[in-house]
């Protein structure tokens, strides 16, 4: 390799190289596979606005705002969809992160061998479990448990917070937000984790050399070192969540209302369309593919925002967001 | 600072571009046992497509000779069997060979499903008939969008979708009944009325002991609690049926919410299904949801008697269910809701669930076997033990006459022949 690398710029190949039959069909197979995936990302967008269409002209832009959304009159206003999502996306990324950073860490820096693989293996294990059973569980195990135990618990500490007071029910936000949580933790702990573990042992060793206890090296050596790479697992995590469907709807009430508190039985934007789409015709039908629309519109944004993030943090390096 | 790449991305050029350097031993031999597993990779793929090829082809080809075949039997064969009153047996299509595709509601999918296995297993071996239960809305689509060999759907196509498939026939199957059930510890009977209902359901009524239901529960001991009200978040033709009757017996709910497969929920929360209302029903103390009857039965859920328009209460049965059918005056397309009907013992809450058919634009090779399998399901179909195990109530028999002479009318071929056998 430092043959070819005369002062880190590459050589250019040699014309006879370039030339060569496989070359070309190398070249022209990577970059066919690349123009499938973009036509197929241009596809959906195309047959999402074609097919929406009678709805965006119909209900313009009182669409994102509205809040009734009334199939019978025709009236279709997605803000409470939008809400429930960012409201349970955006819950579920802050404690999925803040659990699976702890949990890595553990993993990484505190655990002994033996301990450490099973542990991974087992949280990983949670990824590979359909949603459905999720949703199942979600309604059977947590719902009660939240309504019985955990909601009172949250009441009694957050309760004089304006929107933490209510009564804890099996279904509703918090259940969305707290199936959510669990459902996207395995994504980003399992990443964290191999972040975490890929900083240098000469930036352990180092700190640890001035005399830092533990919890400093954690603190001044690994964390600003694995930061990008954690926003990365977190975003990962959030596309997760953006999107998830079957056990948010099972659990989180579906109900087209502004919640008026945590507890509240809420919707979102997946979930409506996994209610509704199968017996829909005409302008709901449209205003269905519209909220698809604006679901993948949002996590566009979603992602041009993390990224930006990504980029701010590690101060203008290109991020490692391993996806 | 940040991770450094791994090594394959931080130098491109570890891949053999040095290839001036004839010397080079090493990569010469890696290159020979790359070759060989190009080559190899190149024939699985190969391989791998032509099997898939041929798979697909080999569908292709079956169809066609199956259903060519089912033409000539089913136009063939001579009535046989035990003969009906209308002189053309029951089994008449017990020769046919044929694929049919339907789709459509949910609801009287498992009453359709032991049709469909009991018609093949017993009657026509060589009728295998596939049901997706889709909902009823994704039936009318693709009933319409010609997909189909027959469509199913609980509510009765509108006009507008009428319009869209001019050529749909409505044939009525079964009657579903739809049920208030309940959770109040120790009340194991309750009376309610549709007025009632409705307020509970605009947020009007809010606790179980208001005066409008205590009037009509004298003696049970309802307690002084709020109201957790259930629905379906799903569409559903449940919805459909519950929200008509809703309708019909109070004005303010046709104003405030109307008619809908999934209407504008003024209060309450919402399950996924008859499960999901079913659960948040038994989990939640002092709820009230509703689901279909057959599933309220199957899972041993307290159900609520309601007033009927001729002032009695009804607890919903297969029998009651039934019995509203024959209160109400049923147009020649069978398009009717027959919800709040006028019959002495009728239960207020049901409705026809259909099957869609082509009138005259089907081919004879799927619309022969089709019509026989109506004629068959209308008799001894409606009278198979299946319908009461699975809750469903069968038609009233003031109906079959009528039944019998739509299934006859039906064309195929663009008109040219009668679908049904034996005419």
């Amino acid at each position: 390799m430092s043959a070819s690398t005369i002062g880190g710029q590459r050589k250019p190949a040699s014309l006879k190289n370039r030339l060569k039959p496989g070359e070309w069909a190398f070249t022209g197979l990577t970059a066919a596979a690349a123009m499938i995936m973009i036509s197929v990302i241009v596809g959906v967008f195309y047959v999402l606005i074609d097919q929406s269409w009678e709805s965006v002209r119909e209900n313009g832009f009182s669409f994102v705002y509205g809040s009734t959304w009334d199939p019978a009159k025709e009236t279709f206003g997605a803000w409470p969809f939008i809400l429930g999502t960012l409201i349970t996306s955006i819950f579920a990324l802050v404690f999925a992160t803040i659990i699976a950073v702890l949990v890595a860490l553990f993993l990484v820096e505190i655990a002994p061998m033996w301990i450490s693989r099973p542990v991974s293996y087992l949280v990983e294990l949670l990824a590979a479990i359909p949603s459905v059973v999720f949703g199942l569980w979600g309604i059977f195990v947590m719902g009660p448990f939240i309504r019985d135990h955990f909601g009172p618990v949250v009441v009694a500490l957050f309760g004089w917070i304006p929107f933490f007071d209510g009564t804890p029910q099996i279904t509703g936000l918090f259940s969305g937000c707290v199936i959510l949580t669990i459902m996207i933790l395995p994504t980003v702990m399992a990443v964290s984790r191999d972040v975490i573990a890929a900083v240098p042992r000469s930036q352990r060793e180092g700190i640890m050399a001035l005399g830092a206890t533990r919890w400093e090296m954690i603190q001044i050596a690994v964390l600003p070192y694995a930061r990008s790479g954690v926003l990365g697992a977190s975003i990962l995590g959030l596309a997760r969540a953006v999107g998830e469907t079957l056990a948010v709807t099972l659990v989180i009430g579906n109900s087209v209302r502004i919640p008026e508190n945590v507890f509240a039985p809420a919707y979102t934007m997946a979930s409506v369309i996994a209610n509704q789409f199968n017996e829909a015709t005409g302008i709901h039908r449209a205003a269905l593919i519209e909220v698809a629309l604006l679901l993948l519109l949002i996590t566009f944004a979603i992602n041009v925002v993390a990224r930006l993030l990504v980029w701010r943090v590690t101060g203008g390096q290109r991020a490692v967001v391993q996806e | 600072m940040p991770l450094n790449p791994p090594f394959y991305l931080q130098d491109r050029s570890f891949n053999f571009e040095n290839d001036n350097d004839r010397g080079n031993k090493h990569l010469m031999q890696i290159r020979a046992t790359r070759k060989g597993k190009w080559a190899v990779l190149l024939l699985a793929a190969v391989s791998l497509i032509s099997l898939l090829a041929a798979a697909c082809g080999g569908d292709d080809d079956d169809t066609p000779t199956a259903t060519a075949a089912s033409a000539k039997t089913a136009a063939g064969s001579p009535a046989a069997g035990s003969p009906t009153a209308a002189g053309i047996a029951a089994n008449i299509g017990k020769n046919d060979k044929a694929q049919l595709n339907g789709a459509g509601a949910t609801f009287p999918a498992p009453i359709y499903q032991a049709w469909f296995d009991d018609y093949n297993k017993n009657v026509a071996k060589g009728v295998q008939i596939n049901y997706q239960s889709l909902g009823s809305g994704a039936g009318i689509q693709q009933f319409t969008a010609n997909t189909v060999d027959f469509g199913a759907s609980d509510a009765p196509m509108s006009n507008d979708e009428l319009a869209k498939a001019p050529d749909a026939q409505h044939v009525p199957t079964v009657i579903g009944a739809v049920v208030m059930t309940y959770n109040l510890a120790g009340i194991t009977s309750l009376k309610l009325d549709g007025e009632t209902v409705a307020k509970i359901y605009l947020g009007t009524i809010k606790k179980w002991n208001d005066p409008a239901i205590a009037a009509q529960n004298a003696g049970v001991n309802l307690p002084d609690k709020d109201i957790q009200v259930a629905y379906r978040s799903d569409s559903s033709g449940t919805t459909f049926v519950f929200t008509d009757y809703l309708s019909k017996v109070s004005a303010d709910w046709k104003t405030a919410v109307g008619t809908n497969k999934a209407p504008n929920w003024p209060a309450g929360q919402g399950g996924k299904g008859n499960e999901g209302v079913t659960n948040v029903v038994k989990q939640t103390p002092n709820a009230i949801g509703y689901v279909e009857l057959n599933y309220a039965v199957e899972n041993k859920l307290a159900f609520a008697d309601m007033k009927n328009k001729a002032g009695k209460y009804i607890k919903p049965t297969i029998e009651s269910a039934s019995a509203a059918a024959a209160g109400v005056t049923i147009p020649d397309d069978y398009r009717v809701s027959i919800t709040d009907s006028t019959g002495e013992a009728a239960y207020p809450i049901t409705s026809f669930t259909y099957l869609l058919v082509f009138k005259s634009t089907g081919k004879c090779a799927q619309q022969t076997p089709l019509a026989n399998f109506l004629w068959w399901s209308a008799h001894d179909g409606a009278a198979a033990a299946d319908v009461k195990t699975l809750n469903y109530s069968p038609l009233p028999s003031s109906l079959l006459p009528r039944i019998e002479a739509t299934i006859k009318s039906l064309k195929c071929d663009g008109g040219a022949k009668a679908s049904l056998s034996g005419q």
